[in-house]
C-alpha cells in the first residue's frame, strides 16, 4: 500500500471525484483525498479548482491533515487570494493554540502565503510569537519576519519588527540567535545601505557563544555574519580566530569553509611574527585537504575556493601537492580545477612529481583535460626555470605520440617557452616542423608560423614551409593570416635574396585581396617600411622581444582581496565580485580585507594605509600605476607591428616592438646595445609594466640626489648570453671622479671567480682606473655590487656613436663582450665655468654652422630650478638675461678632453618646452650634450 | 536561501518539485537539461549552473539529480550539503533512495521536505528529530494506520529540538542496552606503472549504533590518537576534551550516526595491502593484444583480503577480450569496453590471475592510452592506519551496556595505472 496509488487516474472526472471525497463525512476518506490532491500537486498537475473544498478540511484537530492542508494552501493561495482569506481565522486561532508545535506551524505557514490581504492579519500573531515563551515558536517567528519582509518590506519596518528581530540576537537560546542572524542577513542583503547588523564587541560575544551551541546551519549563518565584522585591533581579531578555529573540525563542509573565510579575513590583521599566526596557518591546511575527499560537487566548490586561498596565501598548502593529483574517474569539472591548482603550487621542490603526473594526464581520454594538461606542462616550464628542460623533453615525447590535439597544444606552449627562454631550445624546431601538416587549429597554426618566421635563419626550407601555408591564405583565420604576414616579412629580412617573390605575394594578398582592416593596415605598414628604409624595417620587425611573464592568469590583487571576503559564496565559485553577477543590480557593498592594526599602535603604519578604507566604503579599484601606464601605452601603440596576437602576450609585444625598434635605430644597431634608459624592461623577467613604473620611481626619486644625475642600472649583459653571468650597471660622477657601478649576478649553477674587465679604445679614453675587484667567489644566485673607478687617460679612438663603450668581462668560465652607451654628462668636469668675457668671445669665435638647436619638451621648470639642476651636473650658468619675458641662460661646460661647449637656453614662462642652442668646436658632441641636458632636466 | 527543489531522473523527467518560497516555473530546469546534454556523462554535469535569474545547484546521487534553485547569494556548499542531507534522509526513511520509492512515498517525502526547510532556512535536518515529527513508513505501521486511523505525523514537539543536546530525544528506553562502533577506513591511492605509490591517503570514519537507555555520557579513547590528521566530529563531541586530552567525550544520539570522520594523509606512510602485476600490450602490427593481470597481498598484517573486484575501462580500440581467470568470474562489455573481474578472496599460496588476449580493431593504430585498473577489496578486523580504540566508558547511567568495536579496511578510490 503506497502513495503511488494517488497517481493513478481511473476516470475522466478526476477533479470531480476528489471534490466528492473531500466533502465526505468520513475523516479517513477526507485525508486520503487531501493526500491525492497533494500528490497531484507535487507532479505539477493543477488542482487549484479544489481550493474551497480543501480549505474546508482545515478546521481539524488531526495534525497530519492540518499540515497537508497547509501545504496545499502555501502552493495555491497566491492564485486564489479571495479564497485564502477564508483561512485567516483558523490561522489566527492556531497561533493561540496551547501546543507550541501548532503555534509555530501556524505562524510559519501564514508567512508562506504570499497574499497581501493575509499579511495584514499576520502582524498581530507574529508580534506575539516573536515574544513567545517557547523558543521553538520564537525561532520560527524570526524566519517569518524575513518572509514578511520579502512580501512587504514597508510593513515590516512600520511595525517595528526589525528592532524586535535585533533584540533576538541577544536571546538566551542559540537556535533563536542563529535564526535571527539568518533572517537579518537575508533582509540586509536587499538593503545594503542599512546597518541592520551593526556588530559591536558585545554582540560579537553573543554570537560566538551561540556559535558553539547551535545547529550546523545556524553556525554557517553566524560565521558568515562574523566575517562582516571588522575587529578594532589585532588582539580582538586573534581572540575571535581562537574561538572560530574549532569549527574547522566540523563534519559539515559549509561550516568549515565559512570558518576558513573568517580566519582568512581576520588573519590579515595579525602580525606575521606572531606565533599564533604560524599556528593558524598550520591549522588551515588539514580541513582544506579533507574537503577534497568529500563528494565531487563539494570538491568542486572547495577547489574553486582553494584556488583563491592558494593565490592569497600560498604557504598554507605548499606541501599538499599530492592531494590535488587527479583520479581518472573524477568528474571533469573536478579534474580541470585540480590541474589549475597543481600549476599554482608547482615549485622547484615538487616539479618532478608534477611533471610525471601531467605526462600521465596527457595520455588520458578526455580531450579537454588532455589539452589543459599539455598547457600545464608549458606553464610549468615558464614558471619553474629549472624544469624547463624536462618540460620541453616531455612535450617532445608527447609530440611523438602524434595524437593530433596533443601535438597542437604542445606546439602552442612550446612557442611560449621559446619566448621565455630565447636561444635555448631551438634545436627542437626540426621535430616541430615534421608535424606541420597535421595542424588544423588556428592557434596551433599561428604558433607554428610564428616559430618558422622567428627562426627562419635556422630552418633551411623556411620559405617552402611558409609558401605552403600561403596557398590557402584566404581560408585561414585572421590570427593565422596576421602571423603569416609577419613571418614572411621576417623571413624576407633574414634571407632577402631568395624570398622577394614570396613577400611580394603576401603583401599583395594582405593589402589588396583582404577585407580585414587589421590585416590590410599591417600589410601597408610593412610595405612602406620595406620600401622606404629596409634597415629600419629590420630594426622594427626583428627587434628583440620582451620576455613573457610567468603567471599570466593571476587574479588582480584588489579583486583577490575582495574575493577572499567572499569565500564560500557564489562569488568565490565564479571568481567575480557579487556586484558583477548578482541579480537586480542592488548596490552590493564591496568588501575589503581589514587593515593590519596593532593594538598598541594608535596610528596606522604607512604601508597599511592604502588598505585602510573603512568597510562598507567603496575600495578604490584604480590599478597600480604600472598597470595604468601599460594600458595607456597599449592604447597608443595599439596595432602590434609584429608578434603573434596572443591573449597573454600581445600587449607587451606590441608596445615594445615599436619602442625597442625606435631605440635601436637611434643607437645605431650593434648587436647588444643596452638602451640608455630604463624604457626597455630593466629586469629580465619583468613585464613592460614594471619597466615603466621604474621610470616613474625614477622621476620622483631623483630630486634628492647630490652630485650629477645617475641613471638607474640597466642590464648590459643578460645571463643567457654570458653563461649565467648577468651584468647590469650605470655610470656615476661624484666629486670629480667617474665610476662605473656594476652589479654582477650569478645565475648559473656553478661558482664564478677570477673576474677581470677591459675596455676597448673609445672616444674619450675611458679606462678602468683599477682592476675589477670581486673579493669572494660569486656563488649561484648571489649578487655583488662593485663600483669601478674610471680614468680618462686610456687610448682614444672615435666610436660610432660617440659615447659607445665596448667592454670585455672575463671570469673562470669564459670571456664575454658587451657594449653600452654612457651618458655624456659623466664627462663634464668641475672647472667648466667660463668667464663671462671669455664666453662672449668664444661664442662669436665659433662659426655659426657649428651651432645646433634643439627643443627640450615637457620641462616645466623655471630658470632657477633649471640652473641649479644643471649645475649639480657641472653645467654652469655664466649669465642670465630676461628678454621680452623670456629667460635666457648662457651656460658653459667642459669635457674631460678639454672640449668646451657653450649653450644658450631659452625658457618661456608658461611654456613647458625650451630651446637649447649649442655651440662647440667639435660639433659632433652636440647631439650627445643635448641628450645629457634632457636626461638631467627630466629626472 | 533555497527557493525550490526539483528531482530529475536520468532520462530528464522532473518527477518531483517542491517550492519553499514562491513557485519557480519548472522551465528553469531547461538550463539544467542543456548542461546535461553537453556533459557526456551524468557525473560530469557541473554542480553550479547560472541562469539569467536563478542559480541551479545540483548533486547527482542514486541516478537522480537533486537540483536546488536559489536566487540570491547563498553559500553553495550550504546548498550542496543540504541536498546531500536530503538524500541521506530519504535513504534513512525508505531504505533506498530511488525514483519509484520516492514516488511511492510522495506524501511523506513532501512532509519531510517541508519540515527540513522553512522559507529556505534549514529547520530540522537531523534524522532523529525528523523521525519524531514524521514517522517513517513501515509495513506494520501502514497496516496499523489503516486499521486504527492514526497518522504518521507525531503531534508532540520533538523534544530534542530545543534542548542543549538537540540530537538526542529524551525518554529513550531499551531492554538490551548496547553500543557498537565500526572503525571503517578507506584507502584512496594512485599506484603508477612500476608499482610505486604516487599518492595514498586514508579516509576513516567511526560509525556508531548506540541503543542506550536514558542520557548516557560516553568517553572513547584511542591507543594512538596522534595518527589522526584532520578530524571532523559529530556535533555531540566535546571539542575541548579532544583538544586537551585527545579523548572523545559525548552524549550520543539515539540510533545510527557517524561519530567522526578523519583523514590520515600522504605524509604518514600509508600501507598498501595489495599489489597488481600487469602486462597489457597492444602491438602495432597484429590485431591481437596480450592481457595479463595478477593480484597479490602486500602489507596485510596477516589478514585475508576479501571481496576483491577488478574493473578497468579498456581503450576504444579493443573489440573483445578472451580471458581465463584462475578464480572468480569476469565479464567484458564490448559496448562500454568495461572489463570487470570478480575475484573474491586472495589466497596467498595461489595468486589469482586473469590471462588472455584482446582482439583489436583491425587496421587502427594502437590505442594511445593505457587502461587504468580500479580495485575494490575489503579486509575485516583491520584498520590499516593502525588506529586502535583503547576503551569505552559510560557515565551518567547505572546499567552495564554491551559494547563492541569492529574494524574494517576497504578500498576507496584505488587506482593502478598501467
Amino acid at each position: 500500500m503506497t502513495d503511488s496509488k494517488y497517481f493513478t487516474t481511473t476516470k475522466k472526472g478526476e477533479i470531480f471525484e476528489l471534490k466528492a471525497e473531500l466533502n465526505s463525512d468520513k475523516k479517513e476518506k477526507k485525508k486520503e483525498a487531501v493526500k491525492k490532491v497533494i500528490a497531484s500537486m507535487t507532479v505539477g498537475k493543477d488542482v487549484s479548482a479544489l481550493f474551497p473544498d480543501v480549505v474546508n478540511c482545515m478546521q481539524t484537530d488531526n495534525l497530519e491533515l492540518k499540515k497537508l492542508v497547509y501545504l496545499y494552501l502555501m502552493n495555491y493561495a497566491k492564485s486564489q487570494p479571495d479564497m485564502a482569506i477564508m483561512a485567516v481565522n483558523t490561522f489566527v486561532k492556531d497561533c493561540e493554540d496551547p501546543n507550541p508545535l501548532i503555534r509555530a506551524l501556524a505562524v510559519r505557514t501564514m508567512g508562506c502565503i504570499r497574499v497581501d490581504k493575509i499579511t495584514e492579519y499576520l502582524c498581530e500573531p507574529l508580534r506575539k510569537c516573536l515574544k513567545d515563551e517557547d523558543p521553538y515558536v520564537r525561532k520560527t517567528a524570526a524566519v517569518c519576519v524575513a518572509k514578511l519582509h520579502d512580501i512587504n518590506a514597508q510593513l515590516v519596518e512600520d511595525q517595528g519588527f526589525l528592532d524586535t528581530l535585533k533584540d533576538l540576537i541577544s536571546d538566551s537560546n542559540p537556535m533563536v540567535v542563529a535564526n535571527a542572524v539568518a533572517a537579518l542577513s537575508e533582509i540586509a542583503e536587499s538593503h545594503p545601505s542599512s546597518n541592520l547588523l551593526d556588530l559591536n564587541p558585545q554582540s560579537i560575544n553573543k554570537l560566538l557563544t551561540a556559535l558553539n551551541e547551535c545547529t550546523e546551519w545556524g553556525q554557517i549563518f553566524i560565521l558568515d555574519c562574523l566575517a562582516n565584522y571588522t575587529p578594532k585591533d589585532d588582539r580582538e581579531a586573534q581572540s575571535i580566530c581562537e574561538r572560530v578555529t574549532p569549527r574547522l573540525s566540523h563534519a559539515n563542509s559549509a561550516v568549515v569553509l565559512s570558518a576558513v573565510k573568517v580566519l582568512m579575513k581576520f588573519m590579515e590583521m595579525l602580525s606575521k611574527d606572531l606565533d599564533y599566526y604560524g599556528t593558524l596557518l598550520k591549522k588551515l591546511a588539514p580541513p582544506l585537504v579533507t574537503l577534497l575527499s568529500a563528494e565531487p560537487e563539494l570538491q568542486y566548490v572547495a577547489l574553486r575556493n582553494i584556488n583563491l586561498i592558494v593565490q592569497k596565501r600560498p604557504e598554507i598548502l605548499k606541501h599538499e601537492m599530492k592531494v590535488f593529483f587527479v583520479k581518472y574517474n573524477d568528474p571533469i569539472y573536478v579534474k580541470l580545477e585540480k590541474l589549475d591548482i597543481m600549476i599554482r603550487l608547482a615549485s622547484q621542490a615538487n616539479i618532478a612529481q608534477v611533471l610525471a603526473e601531467l605526462k600521465e594526464y596527457a595520455t588520458e581520454v578526455d580531450v579537454d583535460f588532455v589539452r589543459k594538461a599539455v598547457r600545464a606542462i608549458g606553464r610549468c616550464a615558464i614558471k619553474v626555470e629549472q624544469s624547463a628542460e624536462r618540460c620541453v623533453s616531455t612535450l617532445l615525447d608527447l609530440i611523438q605520440t602524434k595524437v593530433n590535439y596533443v601535438v597542437q597544444e604542445a606546439i602552442v606552449v612550446i612557442k611560449d617557452i621559446f619566448r621565455k627562454y630565447p636561444n635555448k631550445y631551438e634545436s627542437v624546431i626540426a621535430t616541430l616542423c615534421e608535424n606541420l601538416d597535421s595542424l588544423d587549429e588556428p592557434e596551433a597554426r599561428a604558433a607554428m608560423i610564428w616559430i618558422v618566421g622567428e627562426y627562419a635563419e635556422r630552418i633551411d626550407n623556411a620559405d617552402e614551409l611558409l609558401e605552403s601555408f600561403l596557398e590557402g591564405f584566404h581560408d585561414e583565420s585572421t590570427q593565422v593570416q596576421l602571423q603569416l604576414l609577419t613571418a614572411i616579412v621576417k623571413l624576407f629580412l633574414k634571407k632577402p635574396t631568395e624570398t622577394q617573390e614570396l613577400v611580394q605575394q603576401v603583401l599583395s594578398l594582405a593589402t589588396q585581396d583582404s577585407d580585414n582592416p587589421d590585416l590590410r593596415d599591417r600589410g601597408y605598414i610593412y610595405w612602406r617600411l620595406l620600401s622606404t628604409d629596409p634597415v629600419a624595417a629590420k630594426e622594427v620587425v626583428l627587434a628583440e622581444k620582451p620576455l613573457i611573464s610567468e603567471e599570466t592568469d593571476l587574479i588582480e590583487p584588489t579583486l583577490l582581496d575582495e574575493l577572499i571576503c567572499y569565500i564560500g559564496t557564489l562569488a568565490s565559485v565564479y571568481h567575480k565580485p557579487p556586484s558583477a553577477f548578482v541579480e537586480g543590480g542592488r548596490g552590493v557593498v564591496h568588501k575589503t580585507l581589514p587593515p593590519r592594526t596593532a593594538s598598541n599602535e594608535s596610528t596606522e603604519s604607512p604601508e597599511t594605509a592604502p588598505a585602510g578604507a573603512p568597510p562598507g566604503e567603496q575600495p578604490d579599484v584604480i590599478p597600480a600605476q604600472g598597470d595604468l601606464l601599460g594600458d595607456l601605452l597599449n592604447l597608443d601603440l595599439g596595432p602590434p607591428v609584429s608578434g603573434p596576437p596572443l591573449a597573454t602576450s600581445s600587449v607587451q609585444m606590441g608596445a615594445v616592438d615599436l619602442l625597442g625598434g625606435g631605440l635601436d635605430s637611434l643607437i645605431g644597431g650593434t648587436n647588444f646595445v643596452a638602451p640608455p634608459t630604463a624604457a626597455v624592461p630593466a629586469n629580465l623577467g619583468a613585464p613592460i609594466g614594471s619597466g615603466l613604473s621604474d621610470l616613474f620611481d625614477l622621476t620622483s626619486g631623483v630630486g634628492t640626489l647630490s652630485g650629477s644625475y645617475v641613471a638607474p642600472k640597466a642590464v648590459w649583459l643578460p645571463a643567457m648570453k654570458a653563461k649565467g653571468l648577468e651584468i647590469s650597471g650605470t655610470f656615476t660622477r661624484q666629486v670629480g671622479s667617474i665610476s662605473m657601478d656594476l652589479q654582477l649576478t650569478n645565475k648559473a649553477l656553478q661558482v664564478m671567480t677570477d673576474f677581470a674587465i677591459q675596455f676597448n679604445r673609445n672616444s674619450f679614453g675611458l679606462a678602468p682606473a683599477a682592476p675589477l675587484q670581486v673579493h669572494a667567489p660569486l656563488s649561484p644566485n648571489q649578487t655583488v655590487e662593485i663600483s669601478l673607478p674610471l680614468s680618462t687617460v686610456g687610448s682614444v679612438m672615435k666610436m660610432e656613436p660617440l659615447n659607445n663603450l665596448q667592454v670585455a668581462v672575463k671570469n673562470n668560465i669564459d670571456v664575454f663582450y658587451f657594449s653600452t652607451l654612457y651618458p655624456l654628462h659623466i664627462l663634464f668636469v668641475e672647472d667648466g665655468k667660463m668667464d663671462r668675457q671669455m664666453f662672449l668671445a668664444t661664442w662669436k669665435d665659433i662659426p655659426n654652422e657649428n651651432e645646433a638647436q634643439f627643443q627640450i619638451r615637457d620641462c616645466p621648470l623655471n630658470a632657477e630650478a633649471v640652473s641649479s639642476k644643471l649645475q649639480s651636473s657641472n653645467i654652469f650658468t655664466v649669465a642670465r638675461r630676461n628678454v621680452e619675458g623670456q629667460d635666457m641662460l648662457y651656460q658653459s661646460l667642459k669635457l674631460t678632453n678639454g672640449i668646451w661647449v657653450l649653450a644658450e637656453l631659452r625658457i618661456q614662462p608658461g611654456n613647458p618646452s625650451c630651446t637649447l642652442s649649442l655651440k662647440c668646436r667639435a660639433p659632433e658632441v652636440s647631439q650627445h650634450v643635448y641628450q645629457a641636458y634632457e636626461t638631467i632636466l627630466k629626472n | 536561501m533555497i527557493h525550490s527543489l526539483f528531482l530529475i531522473n536520468s532520462s530528464g523527467d522532473i518527477f518531483l518539485e517542491k517550492h519553499w518560497k514562491s513557485v519557480v516555473s519548472r522551465s528553469v530546469c531547461d538550463y539544467f537539461f542543456e548542461a546535461q546534454e553537453r556533459a557526456t556523462e551524468a557525473e560530469n554535469v557541473p554542480p553550479v549552473i547560472p541562469t539569467p535569474h536563478h542559480y541551479l545547484l545540483s548533486v547527482y546521487r542514486h541516478k537522480i539529480f537533486f537540483v536546488a534553485v536559489i536566487q540570491t547569494e547563498v553559500p553553495p556548499l550550504f546548498v550542496i550539503e543540504f541536498l546531500h542531507r536530503v538524500v541521506d534522509t530519504f535513504q534513512d526513511y525508505f531504505g533506498v533512495c530511488s525514483e519509484p520509492v520516492i514516488k511511492d512515498n510522495v506524501v511523506v517525502v513532501y512532509e519531510v521536505l517541508e519540515e527540513m526547510l522553512d522559507n529556505g532556512f534549514p529547520l530540522a535536518t537531523e534524522s532523529n528529530i525528523l523521525k519524531e515529527l514524521i514517522k517513517p513508513p513501515t509495513i506494520l505501521r501502514t497496516v496499523v494506520n489503516t486499521i486504527t486511523g492514526s497518522t504518521n505525523v507525531g503531534d508532540q514537539l520533538p523534544t530534542g529540538q530545543l534542548s542543549v543536546v538537540p540530537w538526542r530525544r529524551t525518554g529513550v528506553k531499551y531492554t538490551n542496552n548496547e553500543a557498537y562502533f565500526d572503525v571503517i577506513e578507506e584507502i584512496d591511492a594512485i599506484i603508477d606503472k612500476s608499482g610505486s605509490t604516487i599518492t595514498a591517503e586514508i579516509q576513516g570514519v567511526i560509525d556508531a549504533c548506540v541503543k542506550l537507555t536514558g542520557m548516557p555520557d560516553l568517553t572513547l579513547s584511542f591507543m594512538n590518537p596522534r595518527l589522526l590528521d584532520d578530524v571532523s566530529f559529530h556535533p555531540c563531541v566535546r571539542f575541548k576534551r579532544w583538544e586537551s586530552e585527545r579523548i572523545l567525550s559525548f552524549i550520543p544520539p539515539d540510533g545510527n550516526f557517524r561519530l567522526l570522520s578523519y583523514h590520515v594523509s600522504a605524509q604518514n606512510l600509508v600501507a598498501i595491502p595489495v599489489y597488481v602485476k600487469h602486462n597489457i600490450s597492444f602491438r602495432d602490427s597484429s590485431s591481437f593484444g596480450r592481457f595479463e593481470i595478477t593480484v597479490g597481498p602486500k602489507q596485510t598484517m596477516g589478514k585475508t583480503i576479501e571481496g576483491v573486484t577488478v574493473t578497468s575501462q579498456m581503450p576504444k580500440g579493443v573489440l573483445n577480450m578472451s580471458l581465463t581467470p584462475s578464480q572468480g568470474t569476469h565479464t567484458f562489455d564490448p559496448v562500454t569496453k568495461m572489463l570487470s573481474w570478480d575475484v573474491g578472496k586472495i589466497n596467498p599460496q595461489k595468486l589469482p590471475s586473469l590471462k588472455g588476449t584482446m582482439s583489436l580493431q583491425a587496421g587502427a593504430s594502437k590505442p594511445d592510452e593505457n587502461p587504468t585498473i580500479n580495485l575494490q577489496f575489503k579486509i575485516q578486523q583491520l584498520a590499516i592506519s593502525g588506529l586502535k580504540v583503547n576503551r569505552l566508558d559510560m557515565y551518567g547511567e547505572k546499567y552495564k551496556p554491551f559494547k563492541g568495536i569492529k574494524y574494517m579496511t576497504k578500498a576507496g578510490k584505488f587506482q593502478v595505472r598501467t
